[in-house]
C-alpha cells in the first residue's frame, strides 16, 4: 500500500494543476471560517453572522459539512484528470507493462479518493471545531461531541462523490467530457425526478423515494441544507404562516446507499479496465 | 539446457471479425535475440501488447518463466518497449524513471548509470516534454533497463527516427545484445533483423510462417548468377553437379542455388576445363529480404 501511494502521490505532485488544485482546495475550505467575519452594520440594521446561532455546537457540524462539500468540485477536477491523463499520455499501458496489475492500478486510484475523503473529512472537522470553540454558545462536553454523524456522512459523501468521478474518468477517459458528463448526468437525475413527479402528482412520495436510489440525489440526501434549522429563520417563516419541519438526519439507509454506489463504481472501474485493449 | 523465458501456445486475437493473431506458438529461450517480423497489421504489436498485459487474449495461452509467476509479477522482470515512450510529460527524465523503479519495486541507484548509458545524463532534469524524438525513445531504453531484464521486448524501435537516432538506436541494441541480455525485436524493417537477430519468427495475417534462426532463413549457402554463349552445355553441366540444387533461368541469366560451399574460383576453373567460358559470374548470397517476401508472398 505504501508504494501505490508514494507512486501516486509523485504523479500528482510533480503535476502543477493537481498541485494547485490541492492547494486551492484546502486554502478554500480554510476560509469557510472567513464567513465569521461577516458583519453588516448599515445605519439600522446590524447583522453579525457570527451571532446568529451558525457556530453553535452541535449545530455547526452540519452546517459545516453541507458548505464545505460545495468545494469538492476541485477534487474532481483532479480525479478525473489523474485518471484522464493515464488515457492520453498512454502512461496507463506503460504502468501495466512496467509491472503494475490491473488490480494495483485501480486500487491505487481508490486509495487516492480515501486519501482525499479523510484530509477533507479531518479538515472539515478541525475547522469547526475551532470555530465553534471559539463562536459557540454551548461549549458542554457532551454538546460539542453530538451530532458528530453529520461529519461522518460528510465523510461516506466524498468517497462516494470521488468514486462517481473515478468511473467516470475510467469510462470516457477525456477530462473535459468526463466533466460535462458529471453535469449532464445531475440533469438526468433531475429530468427523471420531473418525469416520475409529472407522472404520480403533488402529494406522492414516490418521486423522491425512487430518486434517492440514484447516485446524486443520495448523496446530496446524506446532508440536508441546513438553513431551515437556525432559528432565525425559522422565525421568519412561522411569521408568514409556513411551518418548517423537514427531516435532516443522517439515516442509516442513506450511508448505505451511497456505500454500495461506492462499491459499484469501483468494481466497475476495475472491470472496464480488466475488458479494455489499451 | 536452456532456459525458458516466454512460452506461446495457439494464441488467438480476434477484433470482430479480423483476426488478427491466428493459433500462433512459439517459445523464446534465455540468451537468444529473436525477432518478430512481418508486415504492416501482421499481429506483432498485438502479440506483443497480449504477453505485456495490455490487449487481452480471445483464446489460448501464455506463460513467463515456465508459469512461475503471475504476469505482472513477470513484466518486473522485463523490459519492454512498445511503440511510442510513454512518459509523464510533466516530470523530467529522472523523476520518470523513478517512478518506473516505484513501480518495479527496485532501488533508484540504477537511474543514473543508465542515463549515461543512453547519453541522456546531461538532460536528466529536462521535462519529457521537451525532449526530441531520439530522446524520447533513448530514455524508454534507460527505463527498460533499469531492472536489467532478463528479456528485453522492443517493438519497432526506430520508428519515425531520423537516420542518426536510427543508428544510435541500433548501436545501444548491438550493446545490449553483446551483454547476453534476451531481445525480442518486433520490427519490419529487415536489414534491422538481420543485423542484430540470431533468431526469427515471420508472421502474416496473424498466422506464423516461419520460425527457427536466421542465418538457416537466409540460404546461407548462397547461389550463383551465371551466363555464357554456350548455355545449353551449362544447364547440362550444372544439373549433374551434385553441389547445386534448384536451377532457374531468371531475366536472361542462369540462377543456380548452392546446396554445398563452391567458390566462385573452383566453378569457374571446372567450367574452364569443361570448355565452357562465363560472360558473367557473380555469387550472392540470399538476402532476408528476398527471403522475406516470397514467404509472405507464398501463402496468400
Amino acid at each position: 500500500m505504501k508504494r501505490l501511494l508514494q507512486i501516486e502521490f509523485q504523479k500528482l505532485w510533480l503535476n502543477k494543476l493537481s498541485r494547485f488544485l490541492i492547494l486551492a482546495y484546502f486554502f478554500l475550505l480554510t476560509s469557510i471560517a472567513l464567513v465569521a467575519a461577516i458583519k453588516f452594520d448599515i445605519g439600522p440594521i446590524k447583522f453579525y453572522l457570527a451571532e446568529q446561532g451558525i457556530f453553535n455546537f452541535p449545530y455547526i457540524w452540519h452546517f459545516n459539512a453541507f458548505v464545505a462539500s460545495f468545494f469538492k468540485l476541485f477534487l474532481a477536477i483532479i480525479i478525473i484528470s489523474m485518471i484522464a491523463n493515464e488515457y492520453s499520455n498512454r502512461t496507463l499501458k506503460q504502468n501495466l507493462i512496467d509491472g503494475l496489475s490491473k488490480k494495483e492500478f485501480i486500487y491505487s486510484k481508490f486509495l487516492m479518493v480515501v486519501l482525499f475523503s479523510i484530509l477533507s473529512t479531518v479538515f472539515v472537522f478541525l475547522i469547526s471545531l475551532i470555530l465553534g470553540l471559539v463562536y459557540s454558545n454551548y461549549t458542554e462536553f457532551g454538546i460539542i461531541f453530538s451530532d458528530l454523524e453529520f461529519i461522518l456522512a460528510y465523510f461516506v459523501k466524498h468517497i462516494g462523490f470521488f468514486s462517481f468521478c473515478l468511473f467516470i474518468g475510467m469510462l470516457i477517459k477525456r477530462s473535459a467530457f468526463a466533466l460535462g458528463f458529471l453535469v449532464i448526468w445531475n440533469f438526468i437525475e433531475w429530468i427523471i425526478y420531473g418525469l416520475i413527479f409529472w407522472n404520480t402528482g403533488k402529494e406522492s412520495t414516490i418521486p423522491d423515494t425512487i430518486l434517492s436510489f440514484f447516485p446524486f440525489r443520495a448523496m446530496s440526501n446524506l446532508i440536508n441544507e441546513p438553513i431551515s434549522r437556525l432559528s432565525a429563520v425559522k422565525a421568519v417563516a412561522n411569521q408568514v404562516g409556513e411551518s418548517l419541519s423537514y427531516d435532516y438526519a443522517v439515516h442509516w439507509y442513506e450511508i448505505v446507499i451511497v456505500i454500495i454506489w461506492t462499491f459499484l463504481f469501483i468494481y466497475g472501474s476495475y472491470r472496464l479496465l480488466l475488458k479494455r485493449d489499451l | 539446457m536452456s532456459e525458458t523465458i516466454l512460452t506461446i501456445k495457439n494464441l488467438n486475437k480476434n477484433y470482430g471479425s479480423l483476426q488478427a493473431v491466428n493459433n500462433l506458438s512459439f517459445t523464446i529461450e534465455k540468451g537468444n535475440v529473436y525477432g518478430i517480423l512481418g508486415p504492416n497489421g501482421s499481429g506483432k504489436s498485438t502479440t506483443l501488447g497480449i504477453v505485456l498485459n495490455v490487449v487481452n487474449k480471445s483464446s489460448g495461452e501464455f506463460s513467463w518463466f515456465n508459469n512461475t509467476i503471475s504476469t505482472h509479477d513477470a513484466l518486473k522482470r522485463v523490459g519492454a518497449i512498445i511503440e511510442h515512450p510513454n512518459f509523464y510529460p510533466y516530470m523530467s527524465a529522472y523523476d520518470n524513471l523513478k517512478l518506473v523503479c516505484k513501480i518495479k519495486g527496485i532501488p533508484t541507484t540504477a537511474i543514473i548509470e543508465k542515463l549515461e548509458l543512453v547519453g541522456l545524463i546531461d538532460r536528466k532534469d529536462s521535462k519529457f516534454r521537451a525532449f526530441s524524438l531520439g530522446m524520447k525513445q533513448r530514455l524508454a531504453i534507460a527505463s527498460a533497463l533499469l531492472n536489467d531484464p532478463e528479456i528485453l521486448i522492443l517493438d519497432e524501435p526506430t520508428n519515425g527516427l531520423d537516420p542518426q537516432g536510427i543508428h544510435q538506436i541500433r548501436e545501444l541494441i548491438t550493446e545490449i545484445a553483446a551483454k547476453g541480455t534476451t531481445i525480442l525485436l518486433a520490427s519490419h524493417l529487415l536489414d534491422e533483423v538481420e543485423k542484430v537477430c540470431s533468431h526469427a519468427v515471420i508472421l502474416r495475417n496473424g498466422v506464423k510462417i516461419y520460425e527457427g534462426r536466421v542465418d538457416e532463413l537466409i540460404a546461407s549457402k548462397g547461389y550463383f548468377e551465371l551466363n555464357t554463349t554456350k548455355k545449353s552445355e551449362l544447364l547440362a553441366f550444372l544439373n549433374t553437379h551434385q553441389a547445386f540444387g534448384t536451377i532457374k533461368e531468371e531475366e536472361g541469366k542462369i540462377v543456380a542455388i548452392l546446396n554445398e560451399e563452391l567458390s566462385p574460383e573452383e566453378l569457374s576453373k571446372i567450367l574452364v576445363e569443361k570448355g565452357i567460358f562465363l560472360s558473367h559470374l557473380v555469387k550472392r548470397k540470399e538476402s532476408l529480404e528476398n527471403q522475406f517476401l516470397k514467404l509472405t508472398k507464398k501463402q496468400v
